[in-house]
């Protein structure tokens, strides 16, 4: 794909000596490009694609469909792509949204207001991010993955052990039945909390000091240390914020279904885990922004919805998205290839 | 020299520093003045970057001490040293490659607001780094592809002057080089060792690790010559005493 675009890239700043590097540097800067927008290519390709082949896909009914069963991926999978970006991993999510909702579904009995009730799952979540940052930083644990993996199974089993033999827990207030299961002029509102939670991560990211860390603790570690940023704390803190969106991500499915369970969010942790790296951020960490995170996850709840409406086989939604997280991860690795051929054409330039 | 130099911006005194059974510095001592290179040579495991990363507040000493422009110091940590005017250039850059040079000149020093806010909460005050970044490139003369590209992009030679640039912006009394030369080809260590005459033009007090003769009678005002952990010698290098330096290095006579 790379190699394909052998011509000149009028806008890449090129010196008139040596045709011939001339020619490859602007192979090479378009194959980066591409790579850039390759997700969401391939995200239009696939709207297209299905668009033709099921004439149902495109009607309005069957996009809201989309957006309200993509909504909790894609906020939980915010959190994940922040805790990716700084080389590390939350196993947890899936399981600390069902602490969450049955967290929030037992605070209903205890009141009746939503804000408390929703204020209790964010805690939950928060609580459970907490621990996970805390006891790897400070536990001087290797990776998270292994403290991530611990919190998915406690949380779960409290989730559990706290419902008391029931798998669902019925009963939300109306408020939040509506954010998760109501909606305005036929979009979802969990669309516009998709929205909220996209525009206050871009504000923290994009805007303060905080997010210019979180891409510095990804990028270089040790360098990160050397030049007097707090390293312990920011890695707490995108824990903390993994868990909260695990906790907002329970607000809206226990608003949609008006129920918290134990059961909720089997699997969460590698949906959104795929959506980050399918929608192209870098698993290595420190590459990446909140538009590849939710690329993914709308990817994903389209190849699901699509081969529901073909009706095609569970089983091979499972490969399908299998099959993408391959090129996804092979697409990174020649990105880091073509950077790597962009240093050696720096290098042999004239000064 | 200049009347400033008569006092020394950074003196070490009797610096001691041992890891378990290594008894990695003895006793050393070194003082560095404004507007002065500071060739810092010995062999491999003399002690040079042990030395290095007292300074820098990355080791801390067991004996002795830091005065910096005749005060006592603690150096805790980088940060602390970064803080007391002290500025490292290390030997693997400590840049960020998904970075673009001026994020990278500021990691970690971000140009934010409002202060009331704590810092990691502030808001980023983008154009002004962006600014300040590429002003201090043209006064360098540092040629860059392009100033918006993640450094992942840049060669040996400009990672280099990038990492050499970032280090002059803050430093405000030392900057210290850890063979800043040493993965570079000719051209590019030529710009880098401009780089360096022009730390010290600006009245730096510049403390250069580097294995090269040519580079050390080129630039050096004074070598520093460590081994086994001890100072062993100290003289101004030129063409004249090279052997001299060597010997000193190898502790044998060539």
């Amino acid at each position: 794909m790379a190699k394909s675009g052998g011509g000149n890239d009028g806008s890449v700043p090129t010196l008139p000596s040596r045709p011939r590097r001339i020619a490859e540097t602007s192979a090479v800067a378009l194959g980066l490009r591409l790579l850039a927008v390759g997700p969401l290519l391939i995200l239009l390709l696939l709207v297209a694609v299905v668009g033709l082949l099921t004439p149902n896909f495109l009607k309005p009914i069957n996009i809201s469909n989309i957006l309200a069963q993509t909504a909790v991926i894609a906020i939980v999978a915010i959190g994940q792509h922040l805790v990716i970006l700084t080389r590390g991993i939350d196993l947890s999510v899936g399981a600390n949204l069902a602490l969450a909702t049955v967290v929030g579904a037992l605070a209903y009995r205890v009141t009746d207001s939503a804000a408390l009730v929703m204020l209790a799952m964010l805690a939950s979540g928060a609580a459970v991010g907490a621990v996970n940052g805390l006891v790897y930083v400070f536990g001087r644990l290797p990776h998270p993955f292994i403290i991530t993996l611990a919190t998915l199974s406690i949380a779960r089993g409290v989730a559990l052990e706290v419902a008391i033999g029931h798998t669902t827990m019925r009963g939300m207030p109306a408020e939040i039945a509506a954010l998760g299961g109501g909606n305005l002029w036929g979009i979802p509102n969990s669309f516009f909390v998709v929205c909220a939670v996209v525009a206050i991560a871009l504000i923290m990211v994009r805007a303060m000091v905080w997010g210019r860390w979180i891409y510095a603790v990804g990028g270089k570690p040790e360098a990160a240390v050397q030049m007097g940023i707090p390293v312990k704390w920011v890695l707490v803190s995108v824990y903390v914020i993994s868990g909260v969106c695990a906790g907002v991500g329970a607000i809206v499915l226990a608003g949609r279904t008006e129920a918290g369970s134990p059961l909720y969010g089997n699997l969460l942790e590698l949906d959104t885990i795929a959506a980050v790296i399918i929608g192209g951020a870098s698993f290595l960490g420190g590459r990446g922004h909140i538009g590849h995170a939710l690329v993914g996850a709308v990817m994903i709840g389209i190849i699901r919805n699509a081969l529901n409406l073909l009706n095609v086989d569970a089983f091979f939604q499972m490969i399908a998205i299998g099959l993408i997280i391959v090129l996804a991860v092979e697409a990174d690795v020649l990105r880091n290839h073509l950077e790597a051929k962009v240093r050696v054409l720096q290098a042999g330039r004239a000064p | 020299m200049s009347p400033a130099a008569a006092s020394p911006v950074l003196a070490v005194r009797d610096a001691d520093k041992r890891f378990g059974a290594v008894h990695a510095l003895k006793g050393v001592s070194l003082e560095a003045f404004r507007g002065e290179v500071l060739a810092l040579l010995g062999d491999n495991g003399a002690g040079k970057s042990t030395l290095v990363k007292c300074i820098s507040g990355v080791h801390g000493l067991d004996g002795g001490e830091v005065l910096l422009d005749g005060e006592r110091t603690a150096l805790h940590s980088p940060a602390a040293a970064r803080r007391a005017g002290i500025e490292t250039v290390y030997q693997d850059l400590a840049l960020f490659d998904n970075l673009t040079p001026a994020q990278n000149f500021y990691c970690g020093r971000e140009i934010a607001g409002p202060r009331w806010l704590p810092r990691g909460l502030r808001f980023l005050n983008a154009r002004a780094m962006d600014r300040e970044a590429a002003a201090v490139i043209e006064r360098l003369k540092v040629s860059l592809p392009r100033f918006d590209a993640p450094v992942a992009l840049m060669s040996g030679g400009q990672r280099q002057a990038i990492a050499v640039a970032r280090a002059t912006v803050f430093a405000r009394k030392v900057v210290i080089l850890d063979e800043p030369t040493a993965a570079l080809g000719l051209r590019e260590s030529r710009k880098v060792l401009d780089l360096i005459a022009q730390l010290k033009a600006e009245g730096n007090a510049v403390i250069l690790i580097t294995h090269n003769m040519e580079h050390v009678v080129e630039l050096a005002d004074r070598a520093v010559v460590l081994r086994q952990g001890r100072k062993v010698g100290e003289l101004r290098p030129s063409r004249d005493n090279q052997r001299q330096l060597v010997s000193m290095i190898v502790g044998a006579e060539v």
